[in-house]
């Protein structure tokens, strides 16, 4: 059995989640900002999933499964979403698609 | 044993870095898929192989692939010169260093015989599953829902429709 210490197992799915959040506070290309969600997804599931061989409980790897249909589903719409703004835009900028900020 | 963990932890951090300061989209892509992949040998080495397979066939197989689809469907006037580019060993050298490293450190997990869990250690499917089905039945029917309304968002949203654009909304 894997005898890693809980803390350095939440350490990692941590700087997993923080590496996706900068991604998606840095990045301006919506799919980047899109694959920076799914590493936030991946880690959550990391922890559930951690937690769930922790307390020797099947219910962290229930959520996991939840926490992929979630995915599944933000994943399908988001990118037809990115379709319709680049047939608009001609960019995937996310700063271009500003139209409702005031132009002053 | 425990070494198993640590070299699939550095391989999924470090492909999650260059995922995100990638320039090129097919290659952050690719790297992304390597971190999930990271993710899935540390799956199955916290004793859930269950768990593991379904990140393999379910993110890196198709939510990936869904990604790779959109993103060669915009870029589709570029693609004829960059494809040269794209061949070249520089590319895809690291990848695949970092993907061998992987198949190595699950090949020898899987032959050290240590991480095969004992039938009272892991979680298996089984209860996995009894346990989806009774406590969290509602959840599950609520993700019936959610999916029946993925499937008909994406299908208006994806439909090519003539669009009537108002004069203010019109790109100058």
């Amino acid at each position: 059995m894997l005898t890693v210490p809980l803390e350095t197992q939440i350490l990692f799915a941590g700087i997993l989640f923080f590496l996706g959040l900068i991604g998606l506070l840095v990045r301006r290309n919506m799919i980047f900002m899109l694959m920076s969600i799914e590493i936030m997804f991946n880690s959550a599931g990391l922890v559930f999933i951690i937690a769930g061989t922790h307390w020797k409980q099947p219910d962290g790897q229930v959520m996991f499964i939840f926490i992929l249909a979630v995915t599944a589903v933000e994943v399908s719409i988001a990118l037809a979403l990115i379709l319709q703004v680049y047939h608009h835009f001609k960019t995937l900028d996310s700063d271009a698609v500003n139209n409702l900020k005031d132009q002053n | 044993m425990n070494v198993f963990f640590y070299i699939a932890g550095v391989v999924a951090i470090v492909s999650t870095v260059m995922a995100i300061s990638g320039r090129n989209a097919i290659h952050s892509l690719l790297y992304l898929i390597l971190s999930l992949l990271a993710v899935s040998v540390i799956f199955y080495l916290l004793s859930a192989p269950f768990i593991a397979a379904l990140e393999v066939i379910i993110y890196a197989g198709a939510i990936m692939v869904l990604f790779i689809f959109v993103t060669m469907m915009l870029n589709i006037g570029l693609e004829r010169e960059t494809e040269k580019k794209w061949l070249k060993p520089r590319m895809w050298i690291i990848p695949s260093i970092l993907a061998a490293v992987l198949l190595v450190n699950l090949i020898f997990a899987l032959k050290s015989g240590q991480t095969i869990p004992s039938d009272k250690e892991a979680i298996l499917p089984k209860q996995v599953g009894i346990s989806l089905f009774s406590t969290y039945l509602l959840g599950v029917e609520i993700a019936a829902i959610l999916l029946m309304a993925g499937v008909i968002g994406a299908y208006h949203l994806g439909s090519q429709k003539k669009k009537v654009k108002h004069r203010f909304l019109e790109i100058k």
